[in-house]
């Protein structure tokens, strides 16, 4: 039997896309020199021009913002900034719909995603951010309550919200106030953000939203009036601003990219394991630093696994990103899908073999089918490159020790999976495996609650929970 | 006169548990604050800096599963061992330093208690450190904090013993193994500290301690790819810029400190791990 779902498509009559959009610095709209197009990575159709910041646009952004600091945001009690948070926090649930639908225009992501996912999440890391704005005393062993003052941030465009999110609220409840760059294919919803910002009477400057391309990131990263730069995105660039910065007394805190290793062992429920597998490297398009995207099994269950998880694929629902039906959603862009298409003729170059879902992809946009290659090597590229896409490479092990060798083998280490029924085997993966969030049983969950950030060349300090915090207060430790 | 020839000792490296001379055949003098000649030391290379950190991979594992109890006696049992040889040390700093038997015998005193103090950290940071995390579904979720792997420390080149004491026993504490850099000018306090090291069951390897000069062996230190963390706190600002940039190509963790007894110091070499797991059945 054949069930086919009917198409049941979100409406985008709930948002209003302006022809153009400007820079919000100092509370205002203020118009750019340049534009560039933003476009919709599902159809290609061009949904509005996006501002590109020139230095001259940072500089005002910066003066502002530490205008606000001295003159505003700093005078103000801890309280009083965490009712601000809680007013943005409020207002985001309001216009919840407005944004999940924006997000998904603009990024490609299934609406599924963006409606349950990105937008509750970023609400709820303000509402979480709020309550500490008032308790930053007791936030740890060795913390301050001095915020740095003027925070530069600059963010990708995987979860565009949420990455906007996991800095701002933090930033801004520590005290400190806020130059953000959005990514240049996804600067919709922060511009949305900005008239949250308005909504909730933040006052002038104490967030400035300046739009625009590598060039606008590095006038943030060099910009001697910033005290503090928030990174999220490659390591590749994650080092050339930790050279940049080097040399100054600017805090950094990065999170970067990771090779997520997606440990299966024998004695795992396997059905359980395979939605888990699906949902580690198929959630947002694989456009995701933590992926699960080496999938590590034991040779004993390997066959099994592989067989139920390529009929599961083959179910994985591809296409229009805002059918609420959707699964699998567009390519950011087509830089991206170049860099997907070079990775994995790699992967097929270096012998593995490559099996793609059998479904079919819009004419229009960027698209990439679920993917699995397996044969995998730890010399293969495509499994020690970063592919942000949905590209599973699959490796297997005979023991445990095997399995975490493998594991561990990569200079990145932000995220792993374990899939087994035994307790205590768990907690000695756990323990053995280097990355600073470890999803067992489970993967790809987030919680404002909850610390996120990588060990080695996955990045520098954590965002979220109480170990957040300390990387937007001054001289504090972990 | 029966005047007896002292026996003098010769001062070396200390790297996996041995006193190995430097690989290079180099040394250097040191003299007293009066210029008098007190010791040739191991004028420490790049290789011998690659063959203490292989020495400290090797041994970071275990001495990170050791229990944090038993990693807490093993500090204090340095302490122990320090103490017994008060004089001595507190001899050997005034010789380099010249400051009064009174003062240097305050220097080793501090530097003992320092080490009770660290030693009594290693059961109760992660306590605070680490946290359970009340996340919004049927999920058990915490953090705590582990040892970050290698680290290296450039101690400060005043007080001999306490910078070397207060650069290496935060970094030991939580489970890191360490190859740290003695004084430049003052090494011979550090160098001496390794026999108390030695008779202290810690594991080979777990410290490592060279001598030789800042200039030289700071930047291999900053770029060695198997050192995950570092302790600059010894090394004039000025050279702090440079010293970062060349640790970004593993995105090395590096710190500088101030106080001597800050929980900081601990962390700072810690990185936090978070766990998440399904509530169900």
């Amino acid at each position: 039997m054949n069930f086919e779902y009917a198409a049941a498509p979100e409406s985008r009559s709930v948002v209003k896309i302006d022809p153009e959009y400007g820079h919000f610095i100092n509370g205002k709209w203020v118009n750019g020199s340049a534009h560039f197009n933003t476009i919709n990575p599902a159809t290609e159709e061009v949904l509005s021009r996006i501002a590109l910041g020139t230095a001259a646009d940072v500089d005002a952004a910066v003066k502002a913002a530490r205008n606000a600091f001295d003159k505003s945001w700093s005078k103000l009690s801890g309280r009083e900034r965490g009712k601000y948070l809680f007013r943005i926090a409020r207002i985001m649930q309001e216009r919840a719909r407005e944004f999940a639908v924006l997000e998904t225009l603009d990024n490609g992501k299934p609406i599924r995603e963006s409606r349950d996912v990105d937008v509750p999440l970023s609400a709820a890391h303000f509402f979480y951010h709020a309550g500490w704005a008032d308790k930053l005393e007791y936030a740890g062993v060795e913390t301050t309550t001095a915020p740095h003052g003027v925070v530069g941030q600059i963010i990708p465009w995987n979860f565009p919200l949420l990455m906007l999110a996991w800095k701002v609220a933090p930033a801004l409840a520590t005290g400190n106030t806020v130059v953000l760059k959005p990514a240049e294919t996804t600067s919709l919803t922060a511009l949305l953000f900005a008239q949250v910002c308005q909504q909730a009477g933040l006052p002038d400057g104490v967030v400035n939203i300046v739009t625009g391309d590598g060039s606008t990131g590095s006038a943030i990263v060099n910009h001697p009036g910033i005290d503090k730069i928030a990174f999220t995105g490659s390591t590749e660039v994650g080092k050339l601003i930790a050279r940049a910065v080097a040399p100054t007394n600017k805090s950094l805190t990065l999170e970067l990219g990771g090779k997520g290793a997606n440990i299966v062992f024998g004695d795992a429920a396997i059905d359980e394991t395979v939605e888990g597998i699906v949902n580690g490297i198929f959630f947002n398009q694989g456009h995701v630093c933590c992926a699960g995207s080496r999938l590590i099994l034991q040779e004993s269950i390997a066959d099994e696994v592989l067989e139920k998880l390529k009929r599961r694929m083959d179910k994985i629902r591809v296409g229009d990103p805002l059918d609420k039906n959707t699964d699998l959603g567009a390519i950011n862009s087509a830089e991206q899908l170049a860099k997907i298409r070079e990775l994995t003729a790699a992967g097929e170059a270096e012998g593995a073999g490559r099996w793609s879902a059998n479904c079919a992809l819009p004419e229009n946009g960027f698209w990439f089918a679920p993917t699995i290659f397996t044969g995998v090597t730890q010399a293969h590229r495509i499994a020690r490159e970063e592919i942000f896409g949905p590209v599973l490479s699959v490796l297997t092990f005979r023991t445990p020790a095997e399995a975490i060798e493998k594991a561990n083998n990569t200079p990145f280490g932000l995220s792993a999976g374990i899939w087994s029924e035994k307790g205590s085997n768990i907690l000695w993966a756990t323990q053995q495996l280097r990355a600073g969030v470890i999803w067992a049983n489970t993967f790809n969950k987030f919680d404002p609650a909850s610390p996120f950030g990588g060990y080695k060349e996955s990045g520098w300090g954590r965002e979220g929970g109480r170990h957040g915090l300390s990387a937007y207060l001054k001289g504090s430790a972990k | 006169m029966s005047g007896r020839l002292e026996v003098m000792k010769t001062y070396k490296l200390y790297i996996n548990g041995a006193f190995p001379r430097t690989e290079s055949g180099r040394s250097f003098e040191i003299t007293s604050n009066k210029g008098e000649f007190l010791a040739n030391a191991c004028l420490a290379s790049r290789k011998d800096l690659r063959d203490a950190v292989v020495a400290a991979r090797t041994a970071q594992p275990g001495w990170a599963k050791a229990t944090a109890f038993n990693r807490g006696q093993i500090m204090y049992r340095i302490a122990e061992m320090l103490e017994g040889r008060s004089d001595q040390f507190a001899q050997e700093i005034s010789l380099q330093t010249g400051t009064s038997a009174k003062e240097s015998l305050q220097e080793v005193s501090d530097s003992v208690d320092l080490l009770v103090w660290y030693a009594g950290w290693s059961d109760k940071l992660p306590s605070l450190a680490g946290s359970t995390n009340p996340v919004s579904g049927p999920f058990y979720n915490f953090t705590v904090p582990e040892a970050l792997g290698v680290v290296g420390a450039i101690a400060t080149i005043d007080k001999p013993l306490l910078g070397f004491v207060a650069a290496v026993a935060p970094i030991l504490v939580s489970g890191n193994t360490a190859v740290a850099l003695a004084s430049s000018t003052a090494p011979l306090s550090a160098i001496s500290f390794a026999e108390v090291v030695a008779t202290s069951d810690l594991p080979h390897g777990v410290l490592n301690i060279l001598s030789g000069q800042q200039s030289e062996l700071a930047p291999w230190f900053a770029s060695h790819m198997d050192i995950d963390g570092l302790d600059i706190s010894g090394l004039p600002i000025d050279q702090h810029g440079a010293i970062k940039e060349a640790g970004v190509e593993n995105l090395k963790r590096i710190s500088t400190f101030t106080e001597l007894n800050e929980p900081g110091r601990i962390l700072a070499f810690m990185e936090a791990k978070t766990v998440w797991h399904p509530i169900g059945n």
